[in-house]
């Protein structure tokens, strides 16, 4: 463990290298103190548990704090306001709001990092913040302190480079922005996980969405980050490099991808861009049972027709979508596909799947290759969750989604499925099934606390269930506040005990978002 | 069987939309050196629908159309990318006369062009997101003595006539015009397509004809003088007042308006 320290950037470890090797030469010169390296690895994190601020061992925001950081970053980029607060308050999940004590609004990486510094000195907590978007509470400064906004005045598109087919952007570019930039350039970049999220929030997520069964996640679409870490210190985890490939060092853009701010604050993303479709057809199909629309869509996925889209919807979700959107898909289980390629290609892999899904006594197979008549097609998984509200007025929804391999899914939707009808509680379903990956959206009255504690029972249940088929609790939203008791059963007791060295490392103070993805013991 | 009708489009860049316009500092337009350009949104929506005439088989040669410097070379490039035929590059080299032309130079560039190439069909953007005139289209319909259809949301072609559903004021319109006609596209008539890598090396090849306005005899000289070209005055804060008797006594000594 101490050989962690030689490969990180000198300047952060003259802050931490005191400490470890005070550690390291207590524990590792002993022979008789190491006996695996799981124990090593145990020791010293309890030994710098002692050392860190975890629960409750914070700053407080004095006046004083304030200043300095009015100096660093400008009086009117630091605001206390109530209004702002609150807007900064909340995400998009259900978990409670929690009012940071200021928001901060950098412009530029140096400014980031002045900030981080002295949320650091002053040991106050501080979180990243993209569009807000998320689903699981990552952005809720549950401890208070300040909610550093980057999204705000970092709105730059540093480059798009069409001719390697990458793009590198600053916090406040989203999406759909970037995409709008890259429309002449016969060039698209396909994560679309919903929301108009910020594309390094979407780093910080992993983010995936409707296109990964064909475009893969963020995990796969990130050449490189600018990150800054809880000191100050700004570097580039792949350096100057734009290369496709690499097997230069330890790969710490995977470490940050997908680390939810509590690793570091991303201030540039360089993502890969893929090849806008030549062309693109979409199709629908309704089915008897859901098991019978499952089992199809493993099969599509099993003969390698290589779908672009693959999205499920069950009878709820269709019955909601069609009140909703006024559409008239019949109210059963339902698959909708989309084919990208060139016209030969998705012809063949539209009739390819025809063939599958009669298979599993398909209803109908409606194809749409009008770009109007696929827009309306989609229209109904588009405005999914805004269906889902509407079809129970007044309630919040609580939206989680799991993934298991492909060979598990109707196993587990169905179980899942049961489940919830069994709770009495809405739960409309909508799932990503060439991935293996669903979400369930509980439509739940937040003031009944029974039906509450039922809804929390089917999330429970479904994440264990998940996670006992070899998935995960947490396909695409993250862990964020509501499943950091499932991370130690999904990736075991070694691999959770490593998360916490490394986050104790880069993070001994614990400003960076704390509360989220683990417990520190 | 393709479709016979000629269709022509007007492609006009400008600064893209995105970009934070910022104005020069001689005060007599905005910069627009190093800024990001591209084709005048309403003018894709054109070219989206062209496109799509022709794919229903009712359009067949499409033709893109674009006044300006060399640049437009590349808006041009744009079009026969999402599928046009060929281009047309009515080159104005001169910055100074190119900032000073206005809807009329265009519609009657436009009038000879439409003389020489005898379209069925002629679809511009309702107007330029730069100049926000909102005239190039009617004022071709006058000069050629064509039928107009602007801010058209919908079209469709049915032998000789154009169905079209307008966006006015009061809500939608439907009209029919005899073709040939002139019709302005308005946002909601398409969503454009995204150009595709392939298309965009095919582009590469296709045709681009240069002409010369002095050619087809028109006079650009300039029919206005810009005078000045300013930022909108800056935002002030607003001043909260301590009652009612103190907010009148303000709006009456300090801003005059009662």
């Amino acid at each position: 463990m101490i050989g962690l320290s030689s490969t990180v950037h000198y300047s952060m470890w003259t802050t931490y290298s005191s400490r470890l090797r005070h550690i390291g030469r207590n524990y590792v010169r002993s022979k008789k103190a190491v006996r695996s390296p799981l124990d090593t690895l145990y020791i010293i994190s309890r030994a710098t548990f002692s050392h860190s601020a975890t629960s409750g061992d914070y700053g407080t925001v004095t006046d004083d704090f304030q200043r300095s950081l009015a100096a660093a970053i400008g009086d009117k980029h630091v605001i206390d306001s109530q209004a702002i607060r609150e807007q900064h308050s909340h995400d998009e999940s259900h978990h409670s709001a929690v009012l940071p004590e200021l928001v901060a609004l950098p412009a530029t990486t140096e400014e980031v990092s002045a900030v981080l510094r002295l949320c650091n000195e002053f040991r106050v907590p501080v979180v990243p913040w993209g569009t807000g978007t998320g689903l699981e509470g990552g952005s809720i400064p549950v401890r208070g302190g300040v909610v550093m906004d980057l999204a705000q005045r970092m709105t730059n598109i540093v480059s798009i480079n069409e001719s390697d087919f990458d793009a590198t952007v600053e916090p406040g570019v989203t999406r759909v922005r970037l995409n709008q930039e890259l429309r002449a350039t016969g060039l698209w970049f396909p994560i679309d996980p919903g929301a108009d999220a910020s594309v390094c929030g979407m780093a910080a997520t992993s983010a995936s969405g409707t296109n990964a069964v064909r475009y893969q996640t963020m995990r796969h679409n990130v050449l490189n980050l600018q990150a800054v870490l809880a000191d100050g210190t700004v570097m580039e985890t792949n350096g100057n490099s734009r290369s496709r490939k690499t097997s230069a060092g330890f790969d710490l853009t995977g470490l940050f991808v997908g680390s939810e701010g509590c690793l570091a604050a991303i201030t540039r993303a360089t993502v890969r861009l893929h090849p806008v479709a030549e062309s693109a057809v979409a199709a629908v199909c309704g089915f008897p049972t859901v098991a019978a629309a499952v089992d199809a869509a493993t099969v599509v996925m099993q003969s390698a027709i290589p779908v672009a889209k693959i999205e499920f919807m069950d009878s709820e979700m269709v019955d909601a979508v069609n009140n909703y959107s006024g559409l008239e898909h019949a109210v059963v289980p339902t698959l909708f596909f989309e084919f990208h390629g060139s016209e030969t290609a998705v012809a063949e892999d539209s009739r390819r799947t025809r063939e599958v899904v009669s298979e599993f006594e398909a209803i109908a197979f409606d194809v749409a290759s009008e770009p109007d008549a696929r827009a309306r097609l989609w229209k109904a998984r588009h405005n999914a969750l805004y269906a889902c509200k509407a079809a129970r007025p007044g309630v919040r929804y609580i939206m989680t989604d799991v993934c298991v391999p492909i060979s598990r899914l109707s196993e587990c939707l169905t179980r899942t499925k049961s489940d919830i009808l069994e709770s009495g509680i809405p739960g409309p379903i909508v799932g990503h099934v060439g991935d293996g990956n669903f979400h369930v959206v509980l439509l739940v009255d937040q003031s009944d606390a029974d039906e509450m504690d039922r809804a929390r029972g089917v999330i429970e249940r479904m994440c264990r269930l998940a996670i006992g088929m070899e998935g995960t609790c947490t396909g695409e939203h993250g862990i964020g506040i509501g499943k950091q008791r499932f991370l130690e059963a999904e990736v075991g007791i070694g691999s959770l005990e490593t998360m916490r060295l490394i986050k104790r490392t880069l993070d001994p103070n614990n400003i960076l978002n704390p509360g989220k993805v683990l417990a520190l013991s | 069987m393709a479709g016979s009708m000629k269709v022509l489009v007007g492609c006009k860049r400008v600064i893209d939309y995105a970009v934070k316009i910022r104005v020069r500092p001689d005060k007599m337009g905005v910069v627009t050196d190093g800024v990001k350009h591209s084709m005048n949104p309403f003018d894709e929506i054109a070219v989206e629908e062209a496109i799509r005439l022709r794919e229903k088989k009712i359009a067949g040669e499409l033709i893109a159309v674009s006044c300006g410097p060399k640049e437009c070379g590349e808006t041009l490039r744009t079009a026969l990318a999402m599928g046009f035929d060929r281009g047309i590059h009515v080159e104005i080299n001169d910055r100074q006369l190119y900032e000073t032309l206005t809807p009329l130079h265009i519609a009657k560039i436009f009038a000879k062009l439409v003389e020489k190439e005898k379209p069925g069909l002629v679809i511009l953007g309702k107007q330029a997101i730069d100049g926000d005139c909102n005239q190039t289209g009617q004022m071709l319909a006058g000069l050629l003595k064509w039928p107009q259809a602007s801010f058209t949301s919908k079209l469709s072609i049915d032998g000789d006539w154009a169905h079209i559903t307008r966006e006015v004021d009061g809500g939608l319109e439907n009209i029919k015009v005899a073709l040939p006609a002139v019709v302005t596209a308005d946002l909601r008539l398409n969503e454009p397509r995204y150009a595709t890598l392939p298309n965009i090396m095919k582009a590469k090849k296709k045709p681009v004809d240069k002409v010369d306005p002095e050619q087809l005899g028109v006079d650009l000289s300039p029919r206005i003088h810009i005078i000045k070209v300013e930022d909108p005055p800056v935002r002030e804060a607003g001043v909260k007042v301590d009652n009612v008797d103190e907010l009148i006594d303000r709006l009456k000594n300090e801003a005059g308006v009662i």
